[in-house]
């Protein structure tokens, strides 16, 4: 039942990772990202998967939890690289009717795989190895410059640890009201689209009622603990860089550096290169005729 | 007709052989007319075995009979079952959904697939039997107060008109006067329309007030499965398993200390009275106190 749904996927485990600051990790989720986007050819590709299976193996994460991520992508996956076969002029491999297939489509469809795949695990490591609130944390800490701006760097970050403290509790309370629905007869598996969403009303009400009751109770007993938001307001949890974190942030620099100077010299070998060569002789071939 | 569990058991765990049993190889019969009281420390597993018996949970080993057929059957009509066996969870006004009490209490017997004129009369009736008149009808449920709202909820399972009646602390967070308009309510459909009730509680007095029978859990198992009175002679082992008796046993059990030989077995306030009336006008008689022989004083 909805009981098996597991939300904000971290993994426990010790290792390195768990213990970094979660400010070096979101560092490191969006250096990654912006270096997918930064690589090209072969030889940058071979160097963030490198990385990744480093950083992976550091983790401690079993590598079966990584793929369940990529699991829900599969769609967006498939549809984007048929996209990009089709959809990028060049020479022709295949054709049929409208439909084309080049070899700089190919080419394309397995760059665009290549980036989506590294990044969907490079990122799920980020919620894998840090607790939903440390990420707050680290987001309230590495954000705070926002302030200047009169952004609620805090008030935001407590919204979203509260939000995420309430999913298991929502959970429960799904259950129970769908329990004490079906023991009136209440039958949320069968019948068509329309009958499903109509049976989820039972659900939906008394779950939407009950969030804001407990809303208001915790509004209530967070002032009555004198809460009044960020100011002033001190850490349970203080988030101090240690050792090991300054460590981290230099391989990532190196990591960074490595992927400019790679993609400075080595862009233009295209990810298969063999194949590529077999293709590009007979149309210099054509052309001379 | 008869509920029956066999050799029952649940574990929130499964896939772990160790794991502890939230309802440990229970096998009890309940029959229709009884009202069944059902304590037990939190967490002993109450909740859970209610659960079996209209079929919202399956006991991971054991069977559950009702009428002698199994309810694990593949193809067995479980929405039937729910229907004769009504449950109220703990709580129950939480549900409420509709924007009028009785369209509410129509949800139930709506769901059973009666026509509307039946649907309705039986709304009316379960409306009547918890006592909330035709001015309810209309109303928000959110305009009730706690104790109407719960009645309304109670209704709604009331309207399906079960053979079975289980009722997870029907009386929890409410003032004296709910409680016992609740309770006693309850009370009287036993009596009046022979539903089987199963009451879930915490209070000793209450399962003493109206229960003709006590089953007491501890850690899974059925302890004890005896008439209230039977039962509550064991006070000292139920306070080994963080129950009690109720508080006029013990007073009568003070009173027998201090050489006021009143019955062991009171466990009701106008029980209690009408002993302690009974010993005081045969100490004005001059008689000897009964049981009281040997008393050198």
């Amino acid at each position: 039942m909805i009981r098996d749904i597991t939300l904000g996927q971290y993994y426990e485990a010790d290792s390195v990772l768990h213990k970094l600051d979660p400010r070096v990790k979101l560092a490191f989720t969006v250096l990654y990202i912006v270096s997918l986007y930064v690589g090209k050819g072969l030889f940058c590709f071979a160097f963030a998967g490198a990385f990744l299976v480093f950083v992976i193996a550091l983790s401690k994460v079993p590598v079966r939890f990584m793929l369940r991520g990529l699991r829900s992508i599969l769609f967006l996956l498939i549809f984007s690289a048929i996209l990009n076969m089709f959809m990028t002029d060049g020479r022709i491999l295949a054709e049929w009717w409208i439909f084309k297939i080049t070899w700089e489509g190919i080419l394309m469809a397995l760059q665009m795989m290549i980036r989506l795949v590294f990044l969907i695990m490079g990122s799920s490591l980020l919620t894998l190895t840090t607790t939903p609130n440390e990420l707050t944390d680290g987001l309230e800490k590495a954000l705070g410059f926002l302030k200047i701006f009169h952004v609620p760097v805090h008030e935001v970050g407590m919204m979203m640890s509260i939000a995420l403290r309430f999913i298991p509790i929502l959970i429960e309370e799904v259950n129970k009201i769908m329990k004490a629905q079906m023991a009136r007869g209440a039958d949320f598996d069968t019948g068509g689209l329309i009958k499903k969403a109509k049976a989820m009303l039972p659900m939906l009400i008394p779950l939407f009622i009950s969030a804001f009751r407990r809303a208001g109770d915790l509004a209530l007993a967070m002032e009555a603990r004198c809460y009044h938001g960020g100011d002033g307001r001190t850490k349970l949890h203080l988030l101090k860089y240690k050792k090991a974190d300054l460590i981290a942030y230099l391989v990532l620099l190196v990591y960074m550096a490595g992927m400019i100077v790679l993609r400075i010299f080595t862009g233009n070998v295209p990810l298969i290169p063999g194949v590529f060569a077999s293709v590009t002789g007979p149309v210099k071939a054509e052309e001379r005729a | 007709m008869q509920l029956e569990l066999i050799h029952a058991s649940y574990s929130y765990e499964p896939e772990k052989p160790d794991a502890r049993l939230a309802v440990s190889d229970v096998s009890l019969t309940l029959n229709k007319g009884e009202f069944v009281g059902l304590i037990g420390h939190t967490g002993s597993g109450k909740s859970t075995l209610i659960q079996f018996l209209n079929g919202l949970l399956k006991p991971t080993s054991g069977d559950v009979l009702f009428e002698g057929r199994s309810i694990l059957e593949k193809g067995y009509p479980v929405k039937t079952l729910r229907q004769r066996v009504g449950l109220v969870f703990q709580y129950p006004e939480y549900q409420l959904f509709e924007a009028e009490v009785f369209k509410d209490v129509c949800f139930g017997p709506k769901n059973m697939g009666l026509p509307k004129e039946e649907v309705e009369a039986r709304a009316k009736k379960a409306l009547a039997l918890v006592g909330l008149g035709p001015d309810y009808y209309e109303k928000s449920p959110f305009e009730l107060s706690g104790g109407e709202k719960r009645r309304a909820a109670i209704a709604g399972i009331l309207a399906m008109e079960p053979d079975f009646l289980i009722l997870d602390e029907p009386a929890a967070g409410l003032d004296p006067g709910g409680r016992n308009a609740i309770l006693s309510e309850v009370s009287e459909l036993n009596k009046k329309e022979g539903m089987g009730v199963i009451l879930v509680s915490h209070s000793m007095e209450d399962v003493a007030n109206y229960a003709d029978r006590l089953l007491v859990m501890s850690d899974g198992k059925v302890l004890y499965d005896a008439p209230p009175r039977e039962v509550f002679r064991h006070y000292r082992e139920l306070e080994k398993i963080g129950l009690s008796a109720p508080q006029v046993t013990y007073i009568a059990h003070a009173l027998r200390e201090r050489g006021f030989m009143v019955s062991e077995d009171i466990m009701t306030v106008a029980e209690a009275k009408e002993e302690i009336l009974r010993v005081l006008k045969m100490k004005e008689a001059g008689q000897p106190l009964p049981g009281n022989e040997e008393d050198p004083a």
